[in-house]
């Protein structure tokens, strides 16, 4: 059984048998606007809570993507190579970001859950 | 700009009722984006006929027996020799031939000219033109106007369709067709295209009556900086500055030889010296490999790593589906085809000195 986590940074962390599942939320992509690159961590790298793991590049900026919790990276999104609109498309779907190994899962704690995921962006 | 007001648009009502998000820019509260976004958008500019709100821009009125004179001292320009509603790119520049602001200059008739500038240095210009007024007899009067752009290969059909006729007004002219109406064939996107300083009340019924048209739609200010990036267009405050000249930023072509060898403008003396000694460094475009867009302020190395330049303006560019920029290189470095290398976070992306502009200018010169 998968939980879904956020943060106030307006990602998504989808859990399951201990790996993360990290994108940005629906109301982030829409503020973003049209993305055109996503430079992607490479696999195996280890991210602290808070370390940039993501740069997502829209046609006037660029905004970073933190780690949510500590972990090693697993596997990351290779469509957005190609398609960088899958973000802005399907933003908790096919346009995920990066899968991670939780180092410590009494981290998640600390995130929000949907409600107030919900109440944040009010 | 954080603690200061920002200004509000006079149609600001129209730009909610249409969905857009808002951000300051230059003092400024703008329409960023509408519903569509900024990539629709950009094409739809390109592809139809886009309407932009640029009211942040600043319409100045200078007449006077000696209007011409001020301006050849204000700006390097000849403005005596311009015709009536014939108009011309120049610059306000500091003694070092800095550029202070480029303005759109437009002959309005015998002793009265219609200056354009930029929102970041309106007030900027208006004590600057007004200083050196003092030594002439002529006025420098600031316009209360809505401003309004309409770009795009269906802009002059548009207009035509809402009464207003542009059939003799050919690229870089302007005229006055009403009361309190400016409207020169002109713009910011390297399209075909019109921009009409008028007043609120006619500015409303204006866009009401091009909006009706299918062919038309709200453009934000995303796209309004993509357009004019892939246009090659300079944007003040970012690709020319108070610290660069117009030998530098490449923009010779807009003084002519004999003002540039005999004007007695601000900065003239400046200029002539950086033109003997060749300038020693020049704006050109860049073009990044793959997709991944190389933004204002980044640095740019050569092959073996030496700093080469830096990065002024940088984004993606939706109508060639690729990373486009500009920036300073050294002089030497300027020629199209030479290897660059920007850090982008720490990744040297290799990037190609490229001709601008990346998209042709469709301007229709009659």
């Amino acid at each position: 059984m998968a939980t879904t986590y956020f943060t106030e940074d307006h990602e998504w962390i989808r859990v399951a048998d201990g790996i993360a599942t990290v994108g940005i939320t629906d109301y982030a992509q829409e503020q973003l606007g049209d993305l055109v690159f996503v430079e992607l961590p490479e696999v195996g790298k280890a991210l602290k809570k808070g370390d940039t793991a993501v740069v997502v590049e829209s046609v006037k900026a660029a905004s970073d993507v933190y780690a949510p919790v500590d972990g090693d990276v697993t596997e990351a999104n290779g469509a957005l190579s190609g398609d960088p609109a899958l973000v802005n498309s399907a933003a908790t779907g096919d346009g995920w970001l990066w899968k991670m190994k939780l180092a410590d899962e009494s981290q998640l704690s600390g995130l929000l859950d949907e409600a107030g995921y919900k109440a944040h962006i009010g | 700009m954080t603690g200061e007001e920002l200004k509000s648009l006079a149609l600001e009502d129209l730009h909610k009722a249409a969905g857009a998000r808002f951000g300051g820019f230059a003092g400024w509260l703008m329409p960023l984006t509408y519903p569509p976004g900024v990539m629709k958008e950009h094409l739809h500019t390109r592809e139809h006929a886009g309407l932009f709100d640029i009211s942040h821009m600043k319409l100045f009125e200078v007449s006077g027996p000696e209007t011409s004179k001020l301006l050849n001292r204000a700006c390097p320009l000849d403005a005596a020799a311009l015709e009536t509603s014939q108009s011309k790119y120049t610059f306000l520049l500091t003694e070092s031939a800095g550029i202070i602001d480029d303005l759109i200059v437009t002959r309005l008739g015998p002793e009265r000219f219609m200056v354009v500038a930029n929102a970041g240095n309106a007030a900027t210009d208006e004590a600057h033109l007004k200083s050196i007024a003092k030594d002439f007899d002529a006025t420098v009067r600031p316009l209360d106007r809505v401003f309004l752009a309409l770009q795009g290969p269906e802009a002059t059909d548009v207009l035509k369709q809402a009464g207003i006729r542009t059939d003799t007004l050919t690229f870089m002219h302007g005229v006055e067709p009403g009361p309190g109406w400016f409207l020169s064939r002109s713009g910011y996107t390297g399209e075909d295209g019109f921009e009409i300083g008028l007043p609120e009340t006619d500015a409303r019924q204006l866009a009401t009556t091009l909006l009706a048209d299918s062919r038309v739609q709200w453009i934000g200010l995303a796209a309004r900086d993509s357009l004019r990036l892939e246009a090659g267009l300079c944007l003040h405050g970012q690709d020319i500055t108070p610290e660069d000249n117009p030998a530098s930023a490449g923009l010779m072509w807009a003084i002519p030889k004999y003002v540039r060898a005999s004007g007695d403008f601000i900065g003239a003396e400046a200029l002539r010296k950086i033109l003997a000694d060749g300038p020693s460094e020049k704006r050109v475009g860049l073009k990044a490999e793959g997709r991944q867009p190389v933004r204002a302020g980044t640095a740019l190395f050569d092959a073996d790593g030496n700093p080469a330049g830096r990065v002024t303006s940088g984004g993606f560019g939706p109508s060639i589906g690729a990373p486009v920029a500009m920036g300073y290189v050294a002089a030497g470095l300027a020629k199209p085809g030479t290897k660059l290398f920007a850090d982008v976070r720490g990744t040297k992306i290799p990037v190609d000195v490229s001709p601008l502009p990346f998209t042709p200018h469709r301007y229709r010169k009659g």
